[in-house]
């Protein structure tokens, strides 16, 4: 094996590549696009939803109760208190989704109240929204809680707290998807560049050009993956940074984080092109690999974590993102870019695309026809 | 030790047969031209030789070494121009050479001023720096000329060079075969389904007809081989139905074929066969339409060794039944 000719397949593509901006522009508009405009819309905090708010009791204890429904729109903001005199209307307001949730306090609220027979408060919630109903009910169950704190405390308390502790601070969930934003760039240099360039290029006879030499096929194997994983590498770094100034990363410029982005970055790299390669490696009609392209983005990019925690995943498709380089990928890269641990961090990740890559690559080099 | 040998090369796509047992070789600095219709096999000859596709049976040396055995040989000692432009139109002339350089292992030292020496000789020296996407089918043609010779090769394979070309580019790579031909030993072997092509370049020439070595010698043999030295081409008007016999009764005439309204009369003596032939039309109140008379040419050696002419052949497929491979 020679490592010029490898080297000259590289350069080849580095100068195509170089030359026509085209292949970098189109493997960052998508996922810049989709880091800002899904990482916005996705994952923040909710706020100002409207709430009807029925007061059937008129009394002190439920004007209290709307205080403080009303205090906590005015402070969180999560959602913003409308009276309604009616709860079948507010409830039809529910079904037409002009509100969002409706609380009630019923006609005997003081009097359970003042009996101290468990009064009650009723939350009606649109579930088919679970998002946004569970965001309400966990709001409503803490106000309902310090509702419940008793106005003056026992010297020993016997009630069980739960403390939580945030080892990071609060991420947003643009920084979340930073790393499936990524993975997705280096994704479509693969496709781009080792799928339908490799097969055009095919398909136009420029192949038949390098086979009359006398390279080896191993040679040109290497040569086509290595010049793509260094255009992924490119695109992968370029989002990363710029993906990063957007939604503020902190210390983005720490240079043992950069080094290893770089590491996590260039073996994703490696494990996405040669997987393109091998899907392609037998492959002459041009229509395929655009035909196939959003299939592969579906089934890499999804159950890869990216944009969803893999453990609410039903099995089978927990088995996809096992087999999946994205999810290595996005942990790795997730685990540098939001939590900015070290290499214990991502060793592991980088093992198993390392490991990857060398399969898919020995496998392309197998399947790889040397002849026409 | 000639340069090129081909024993016995058989290529079969299922039931057809591309190249059938097909025997030659080509002598050191010798111009050698396959001439054949479409679809004759002259492709899958060369892909054979060039070992982009293995041969179903035979084998065939190219410089010292085996195609089958020593594949790697082959493709160090041989320059290739295949039919279809494979030079990159992203790349500029001189990247493309460049890359294919590399890809030969010519020291570093070397490259530069060989890629220039080897664009001045195809006149393209100017154009190094252009994207090869900007350049006519002559410029890419010759480029890719320059590129096969980049690495100094032994043997030169050209598959239908001038194909898709105009008549001045077409004139401009004949000229440089010429060039290289004289400045050095090339071995140069050239498929062609143009008949002047074949008739103004090669030192000699095989006919390939349906995958098989129809004829193989000079141009000037190959001509003197057949009967007649001059064909007469007449259409005629209210021939009587013996008018073919009566036209093979006059003197000088070797043989009479019709092909749709044209008659093609052989002859020793072109000129005096017409003379008679307008006498017999006269007296037998037969209309001559049209008279044509020319020396024999290598589409008259074509249909004598083939029996059909060359434009035909390639019109239909070289007869070829590929309905197979539609079922």
């Amino acid at each position: 094996m020679k490592f010029y000719r490898i080297s000259a397949l590289i350069e080849r593509d580095l100068r195509k590549f170089f030359r026509s901006p085209a292949l970098m522009m189109a493997s960052m508009v998508f996922p810049l696009v989709q880091l800002i405009v899904l990482g916005y819309a996705f994952g923040g905090k909710i706020k100002g939803a409207t709430i009807a708010f029925v007061d059937e009791d008129h009394s002190v204890e439920s004007r209290r109760v709307r205080e403080m429904f009303v205090g906590i729109s005015a402070g969180a903001q999560t959602f913003r208190v409308v009276d309604y005199d009616s709860l079948p209307r507010a409830v039809d307001d529910l079904r037409a989704g002009f509100v969002r949730g409706v609380i009630d306090v019923p006609l005997d609220f003081s009097r359970r109240y003042y009996q101290r027979d468990r009064p009650r408060i009723a939350f009606t919630e649109d579930n088919t929204d679970q998002v946004m109903a569970s965001a309400l009910l966990e709001r409503i169950q803490q106000m309902v809680s310090e509702l419940n704190t008793p106005d003056v405390s026992p010297r020993l308390d016997s009630q069980v707290q739960l403390n939580v502790v945030e080892v990071y601070p609060y991420v947003e969930y643009a920084k979340y998807l930073l790393a499936g934003s990524t993975a997705m760039a280096i994704f479509i240099v693969a496709m781009i560049g080792g799928g339908i360039t490799f097969i055009d290029d095919k398909s136009r006879g420029l192949h038949e050009g390098y086979l009359l030499t006398p390279i080896h096929k191993t040679e040109l194997v290497l040569g086509l993956i290595g010049a793509g994983a260094f255009k992924g590498l490119l695109a992968g770094m370029a989002l990363t940074i710029i993906g990063g100034l957007l939604v503020g990363i902190p210390r983005l410029w720490d240079p043992v984080r950069l080094f290893y982005l770089t590491l996590v970055v260039l073996v994703a790299s490696l494990a996405m092109i040669s997987l393109m390669f091998l899907a392609m490696v037998r492959v002459d009609d041009p229509l395929v690999p655009r035909a196939i392209f959003g299939v592969l983005n579906t089934l890499l990019f999804f159950p890869s974590g990216a944009i969803s925690p893999i453990e609410g995943f039903p099995p089978w498709l927990r088995w996809l993102s096992f087999i999946d380089p994205f999810t290595y990928t996005v942990h790795a890269l997730r685990n540098l870019t939001v939590k900015n641990t070290g290499i214990e961090g991502i060793y592991r990740d980088v093992i198993i695309l390392s490991c990857f890559a060398a399969v898919m690559i020995a496998g392309s080099i197998a399947l790889f026809k040397r002849q026409i | 030790m000639d340069a090129i040998e081909v024993d016995h090369l058989t290529k079969k796509f299922g039931d057809l047969v591309a190249v059938n047992d097909i025997s030659f070789s080509v002598a050191r600095g010798e111009i050698f031209g396959l001439l054949g219709p479409n679809g004759a096999g002259k492709t899958t000859l060369i892909r054979m030789m060039t070992t982009l596709t293995p041969p179903s049976s035979g084998t065939a040396r190219i410089g010292e070494h085996d195609i089958v055995k020593d594949a790697d040989g082959v493709r160090h000692v041989l320059g290739v121009i295949p039919q279809a432009f494979t030079s990159d139109p992203e790349l500029t002339a001189r990247e493309n050479m460049l890359i294919h350089a590399k890809l030969y292992g010519v020291p570093s030292d070397k490259r530069a001023g060989l890629i220039n020496e080897l664009l001045e000789s195809v006149d393209l020296l100017k154009f190094r720096d252009s994207l090869v996407r900007t350049f006519s089918g002559g410029m890419r043609r010759r480029l890719e000329i320059a590129r096969g010779l980049i690495h100094s090769p032994e043997i030169l394979f050209l598959d239908e060079p001038t194909t898709g070309l105009d008549p001045v580019s077409r004139t401009n790579v004949w000229e440089m075969i010429r060039t290289l031909r004289s400045k050095s030993d090339l071995t140069i072997l050239i498929t062609t389904h143009y008949m002047d092509e074949a008739d103004k370049l090669c030192d000699r020439i095989a006919i390939v007809d349906h995958g098989k070595l129809a004829a193989l010698d000079t141009p000037e043999r190959l001509k003197d081989s057949i009967p007649g030295t001059d064909v007469v081409e007449a259409e005629f008007v209210n021939a009587p139905p013996d008018w073919l016999d009566q036209l093979r009764a006059l003197a000088q005439v070797v043989s009479v074929t019709q092909r749709d309204e044209t008659v093609h009369v052989s002859s020793h003596d072109g000129p005096s066969t017409v003379a008679a032939l307008m006498d017999l039309a006269r007296s037998s109140k037969v209309t001559v339409k049209k008279v044509l008379v020319q020396s024999t040419t290598l589409d008259d050696v074509f249909l004598h060794y083939t029996g059909r002419e060359l434009r035909d052949a390639a019109a239909h497929g070289a007869g070829y039944d590929i309905s197979h491979l539609y079922k």
